[in-house]
């Protein structure tokens, strides 16, 4: 395998992870800990096309799973099934369970607004409101009540910067309009504006994609902070990423994931020779 | 070098080339004319109604001696004196009798005072009509004499239609105006608005729907005069809304604004980037509060300058309003919504068929008018689009 290691994404890929296996003596020897969100034999269906097939995967409390694979190959489709974002969209058909904290995300008692304060969201492009920096993080608290007070938002507002970690940037100029910020402030943004609402879970869907290399990096460094507090489920195409943010990875393949298992294994010991094809770059 | 120089330039000779240089040339040739002939049919247009309808602005007076005098009690002609019965005019004098009964102590005495020409006099101080000679020499010693002057026709302003030209004013018209656009507004706005956002935002995407989507884009391209058909019908016949009132012509136009509207709406809301509403789904709004606190907020300038453009077309409307019988003679300003009231563009046409010449004037002053009004409903709607526009 060493050998087919030709481009520098797969080596630096490879020395990230090393580094992680020293730091965490090899989470494949960890004990897995609590699983907080759970899909279960879950297919969905647009139109007639189906885009999930049996997809089964837990996803650890307090660490980052990351969703690779080829465009296409429906791991979007599956993290927007993980705050049903899915709804939106008319022809989709699902069936299979998908839990957070073993309890039903698709069960008919369960009300959408309320499950996306439990499972936030950040999105490929960034998307600040074209309001102020304090109305986008103000906004949810206060459709939702949890913060109403002008000193209570205040606060709130000052908290979720600093863990986004873009309160020494703006602190000064929070009445400017979010949409005015580089665009990983904006992303940066966005991620505070998803913590604000105290979610359990963030989804991230190639949360840095449209960033330039020193944005990524802030945005990376800034996943791997909030993996103490919050369970990440995030998609990229970027390996190096992969291997850099989170602690299991699950490689998606035409709808199916082929395999699922900590970052470390995956990316130096893959089981499916699909997995290896990928992550040394002979397809995708 | 030489042989990339020439290898570059040699091409110039190739008689393909040429040709397709030529072909390019004479394209951008027709293009350039098509635009000159467009101006100039547009320059043409302002010139004609601008010279024909600019004397209209000003009015010929004459200083007159108004003597109350018993004769004059009964008819007020004849509180002119004699030679100046033909020079002013007939309705400066038409409610002496009036004025007299309501202040009594006027009779006996006399006031000098400037009052509105004859039309014909007014006309022939503008070049446009002859007199008879004997008229034209009067009417030239007492422009010598200064008792006859040009003064700024405020009265064109401030008053209604009149039989007699040189008091006909676009007041009443104005007003008529003003109150259909209010009930075209209040009528088509809301149920234009709240049908595009539902078709927008809340409408599954089946056969009715896009049914009702066609129609509606089939209804903006319906003859505006089926619209006055439809408001005779309906309005006038089934519900009985008096005729040549506001109300009913701010109905029918209000049909007629309606299809503009939903779809202009429709428009701005659809240029609200997706990820606007995603974001605001996934921080858990609910639909409406989507709607409320993101989407419209942001396609609000868009709505306004739709209802605007869709208010300046209404405005400039005749034939519908022909229909409900919005065409009638109205010289005094209407109240309410439920009186007959007439329209500016329906004022125009009224002049544009009467066959005296002083008409004319009037008739192009009021086009004037018209265009002076629109071109500023839409320089505000596209200031608003220019202000309010943002970048994502």
């Amino acid at each position: 395998m060493e050998t087919e290691l030709t481009n520098d994404t797969a080596t630096e890929a490879r020395q990230t992870m090393t580094q992680g296996v020293d730091n965490d003596n090899g989470p494949s020897q960890k004990e897995r800990p609590e699983v907080r969100m759970r899909a279960r034999d879950l297919n969905l269906w647009y139109g007639s096309t189906q885009a999930l097939h049996d997809i089964n995967l837990d996803m650890y409390s307090r660490e980052v799973t990351a969703l690779i694979g080829p465009s296409g190959c429906g791991k979007s489709t599956f993290l927007r099934c993980l705050n049903r974002m899915n709804d939106l969209i008319p022809e989709v058909r699902l069936e299979g369970r998908v839990e957070l904290d073993d309890e039903d995300i698709y069960d008919h008692s369960v009300d959408v607004v309320q499950l996306r304060t439990h499972v936030g969201m950040v999105f490929q492009k960034p998307n600040p409101f074209p309001k102020s920096i304090y109305e986008n993080i103000a906004y949810a608290p206060r459709l939702h009540g949890t913060g109403t007070s002008r000193a209570e938002l205040d606060a709130l507002v000052e908290s979720s910067l600093k863990r986004a970690g873009l309160w020494n940037e703006v602190a000064d100029r929070l009445d400017t309009p979010g949409t005015e910020l580089s665009g990983g402030q904006q992303q940066r943004l966005c991620i505070a504006r998803a913590i604000a609402v105290n979610p359990e879970v963030i989804l991230m869907d190639e949360p840095a994609s449209a960033l330039d290399p020193l944005a990524t990096a802030t945005v990376e460094e800034l996943i791997h902070e909030l993996k103490d507090n919050y369970t990440i489920v995030i998609v990229t195409h970027n390996l190096q990423q992969a291997a850099r943010v989170a602690g299991y990875t699950a490689f998606f393949h035409m709808g199916k994931i082929v395999e699922f298992s900590d970052t470390d294994t995956l990316f130096t010991n893959p089981t499916e020779q699909r997995t290896e094809d990928y992550i040394t770059g002979r397809f995708g | 070098m030489s042989t990339t120089q020439s290898r570059l330039t040699g091409s110039a000779n190739d008689p393909r080339i040429k040709a397709r240089y030529r072909k390019e040339k004479r394209f951008k040739a027709y293009t350039i004319a098509a635009l000159f002939t467009a101006f100039a049919i547009i320059v043409a247009f302002f010139t004609d109604i601008i010279s024909q309808g600019y004397t209209a602005f000003w009015r010929a007076e004459v200083n007159v001696t108004l003597d109350y005098n018993e004769r004059a009690e009964r008819i007020g002609r004849f509180a002119l004196a004699e030679d100046m019965r033909d020079i002013a005019s007939r309705g400066a004098v038409r409610s002496i009798p009036l004025e007299i009964k309501n202040n009594p102590e006027l009779a006996g005495t006399t006031r000098q005072t400037w009052v509105p020409a004859y039309s014909r006099i007014d006309q022939y101080l503008k070049g446009r009509e002859e007199l008879p000679p004997e008229l034209a020499r009067q009417v030239d010693a007492m422009v010598e004499a200064g008792t006859i002057r040009s003064s700024f026709n405020w009265a064109f302003f401030t008053s209604g239609d009149s039989k007699l030209p040189e008091l006909a004013g676009i007041f009443s018209a104005a007003v008529g105006s003003v109150l259909v656009l209010f009930v075209t507004l209040v009528f088509a706005f809301p149920i234009g608005v709240m049908s595009a956002i539902y078709l927008e935002e809340f409408a599954p995407d089946n056969k009715l729907t896009q049914a009702i989507e066609v129609n509606i884009n089939n209804l903006a391209a319906v003859p505006s005069i089926i619209f006055g058909l439809l408001g005779l019908a309906v309005f006038i016949g089934t519900f009985g809304v008096p005729r040549s009132s506001a109300l009913v012509g701010g109905l029918t136009l209000g049909l007629m604004t309606l299809p503009i509207i939903i779809i202009s709406t429709r428009a701005a809301l659809r240029a609200v980037p997706d990820p606007i509403r995603l974001g605001a789904f996934a921080m858990g709004c609910s639909r409406w509060q989507v709607v409320r606190d993101h989407v419209l907020p942001l396609s609000l300038p868009g709505i306004l300058t739709g209802t605007i453009i869709g208010l300046a077309q209404a405005m400039g409307e005749t034939a519908p309003l022909i229909i409900v019988g919005m065409i009638a003679y109205i010289p005094d300003a209407p109240s309410s919504i439920f009186e007959s009231a007439t329209v500016l563009p329906a004022q125009v046409f009224t002049w544009a068929s009467e066959p005296r010449k002083a008409f004319v004037e009037k008739t192009a002053a009021g086009i004037i008018v018209l265009l002076a009004i629109l071109l500023t409903l839409n320089a505000t709607a596209v200031f608003l689009r220019r202000k309010f526009e943002r970048r994502w």
